[in-house]
Parts: C-alpha cells; sequence; structure tokens
C-alpha cells in the first residue's frame, strides 16, 4: 500500500514544483515506484521542470472525465523506468476536478505505486483542496521570508483542521553568508515559529536554475542541494539522516572548484 | 563586524522574527487589526471613566499564552499595558 505525499506552501514561487520533481525522482532513485501528479490545473509546470512537456497526450482532467484509461495519461520518465507523471490540464480550470475525484483516484493509485506525490497551486482555495482530499502525508515548503512563513502556518492549520496531521516543513533558498550576518533566518528560526517538525533543508543553488533549464532534477548529485533533496527522500522513506552543514560543504567545495 | 555594530540596533533576521510573532498571533486568534482598534478603544473608553491614561504609553495585543494543563500547547491571550497618570476619584 502506498503513501500519498502533498507538496504545499500557500505562498506561490517558493520551490514547491521544484521540490516534488526532485523528490520524486530521489525516491526512484532510491528504486521506489513513484507517480507524481500535477494538481496545478490550468497553470501546469511539473511537466516542464521535469523535462517531460513534449510527451503529453492525456491529463489529469482527462483521466478524471473518463477521456482515456488512467495509464493511458501516465507518462514515464526518461532516465527511470520507475517513476511517472500524470500533468495537469492546461485549458482547463481548477474546479473541473472535485476533491472527491482526487480521492478516489489517489486510492487507486496507491494500490499500485509506492509513493504518489501530488504538487499543490498556491493559495488556499478549490485547488488546494482537491490537492489535499487524499493525501496521508503534506510537506510544507517555504523559504526564509516574513510573507512566505506566515502563509506556511495559515497552511498548517488548514492541514491540520483537515485531518493531515504532523505536517513537515522543508526550508528552501537558504543562504548561509545571510544567515550568519543575521540577515537571514535560519531554518530552526523558522522551526520555533512554525513549531513542526523539520524534515529539510534546501540551500539557494544556481545548480537548480541550470537543472530547471534542462528539464533534468538534480537530486543526488553532487551539489549542496542535491545532496540536501536526497537527504529528504531519505528522511521520506524513514531513514535517520543527519542535516547537511551548509556552511562546510560550501567551503570544501568553493575550493575544489578553484583547482 | 566592528566593536561599535554590537551596540547597534537588532539584525534583520530578528526583526523578521519579532513581526513574524506578533503577525501570527492575530492571524491564529483570526483577530483583523480593525477589530484590535476596536477592543483597544473600548477598553480606553471603558477605563477612561475611572482614570487618567496615559495614552502614549498603551500597549494592548495579543500574545501566547501556556494552557494551564499543558496538553494543548499554547492559547492567545490579551495583554494590556495601560499607564495611569491620574486616578478619577469623584466617579459618580
Amino acid at each position: 500500500m502506498g503513501e500519498v505525499i502533498v507538496i504545499t506552501s500557500g505562498k506561490g514561487g517558493v520551490g514547491k514544483t521544484t521540490t516534488t520533481a526532485n523528490l520524486g525522482t530521489g525516491l526512484a532513485k532510491l528504486g521506489k515506484k513513484v507517480v507524481l501528479i500535477d494538481t496545478d490545473i490550468g497553470l501546469r509546470n511539473l511537466d516542464v521542470v521535469m523535462g517531460l512537456e513534449n510527451r503529453i497526450v492525456y491529463n489529469l482532467v482527462d483521466v478524471i472525465e473518463g477521456n482515456c484509461k488512467r495509464n493511458q495519461a501516465l507518462i514515464k520518465d526518461k532516465k527511470y523506468e520507475t517513476l511517472f507523471l500524470l500533468p495537469a490540464a492546461q485549458t482547463k480550470d481548477k474546479t473541473s476536478v472535485t476533491p472527491e475525484q482526487m480521492k478516489k483516484l489517489t486510492d487507486e493509485l496507491k494500490e499500485e505505486f509506492d509513493y504518489i506525490i501530488l504538487d499543490c497551486p498556491a493559495g488556499i482555495e478549490q485547488g488546494f483542496k482537491n490537492a489535499i482530499a487524499g493525501a496521508d502525508r503534506a510537506l510544507v515548503v517555504t523559504t526564509p521570508e516574513v510573507s512566505a512563513v506566515r502563509d506556511a502556518d495559515r497552511i498548517i492549520g488548514l492541514l491540520e483542521a483537515n485531518e493531515i496531521k504532523k505536517p513537515q516543513l522543508i526550508v528552501n533558498r537558504l543562504r548561509p553568508d545571510m544567515i550568519k550576518r543575521g540577515d537571514m533566518m535560519s531554518a530552526e528560526d523558522v522551526v520555533d515559529i512554525l513549531a513542526v517538525e523539520l524534515i529539510g533543508q534546501v540551500p539557494d543553488d544556481e545548480n537548480i536554475v541550470v537543472a530547471t533549464n534542462n528539464g533534468e532534477p538534480l537530486v543526488g548529485d553532487n551539489s549542496l542541494a542535491g545532496q540536501a533533496y536526497m537527504n529528504i527522500c531519505r528522511r521520506v522513506t524513514g531513514e535517520n539522516v543527519p542535516f547537511l552543514d551548509l556552511e562546510a560543504k560550501k567551503g570544501i567545495f568553493s575550493w575544489f572548484k578553484k583547482k | 563586524m566592528k566593536i561599535t555594530d554590537i551596540f547597534k540596533k537588532k539584525s534583520s533576521s530578528d526583526v523578521a522574527k519579532d513581526r513574524l510573532k506578533l503577525v501570527l498571533v492575530s492571524d491564529r486568534a483570526s483577530c483583523s487589526p480593525e477589530l484590535m482598534q476596536r477592543i483597544r478603544s473600548d477598553i480606553i473608553e471603558v477605563l477612561s471613566k475611572y482614570a487618567e491614561i496615559d495614552m502614549d504609553g498603551i500597549d494592548i495585543n495579543f500574545t501566547q499564552m501556556d494552557t494551564e494543563d499543558n496538553a494543548t500547547g499554547t492559547v492567545p491571550a490579551l495583554y494590556a499595558n495601560i499607564p495611569i497618570k491620574n486616578m478619577n476619584h469623584n466617579v459618580k
């Protein structure tokens, strides 16, 4: 029986889609059978981050409406045999799907996959309600900014009100240099304020931009962000992995680069 | 960093933390700034019947407080610091 995980944040632009892509790819790398669902109907993006935009024939709304068989809409990843994407529809809107239909779909997929990962749209309206309907577990992505943390707090409240207990937090785009000089909240600061469990801290890394340009998630490579995402994947599977020392690692890598 | 920097104002991350804590308290208590303003003016109005209040020193806000049994974590609490200049003894 698989697990349904929703990646959510409240605020837009904090890295939900990038996190979803890297989490899915990393879990497939660990040998798990994974399906990613883009629930951002009308504003789909997970397909381009995964580099699968040219292979879309059917989408989530087609599956829900019965225009195709479920497996016809699942796109196999370029690299990993056990990784699939169910893209969002681009020409419909969030009301094309109901929370009940989403729950039914994820319940079916649970029979076949180890992990069903849902990329949630920004906001707290219909799209959010659809995305969380069938979720067993939630990962909340935030950045160390007042606006993003505030929205994360609201989302955590809504998740708990919807019986998704103990959401876990990913603090994205951390800059150790700024934290050190007191101009950015650290992951610990954010965790103190939100009072939830931390499952990942991801540094602000240029390699993410390059990876997104190429449509290839960087999880598991030598970059700091790649390692941070791989660690999150391990923690998702229940492994106890210590947090990266973002500062120390950076030092070593810049030393290698200079050589 | 210079030694004089120690005496300088708080770092921006501390400012961010303080602002966040305050805004989250009112978010969690679902209390809008307008409602807060009404509570504040009502409290002042009532107290003014009995005492002369130092308007500049008033500090009324929501804060978080541990519950007595400590089981449910924290609950919102109203915090009020209202300096009094003079007691008004000729109340009818």
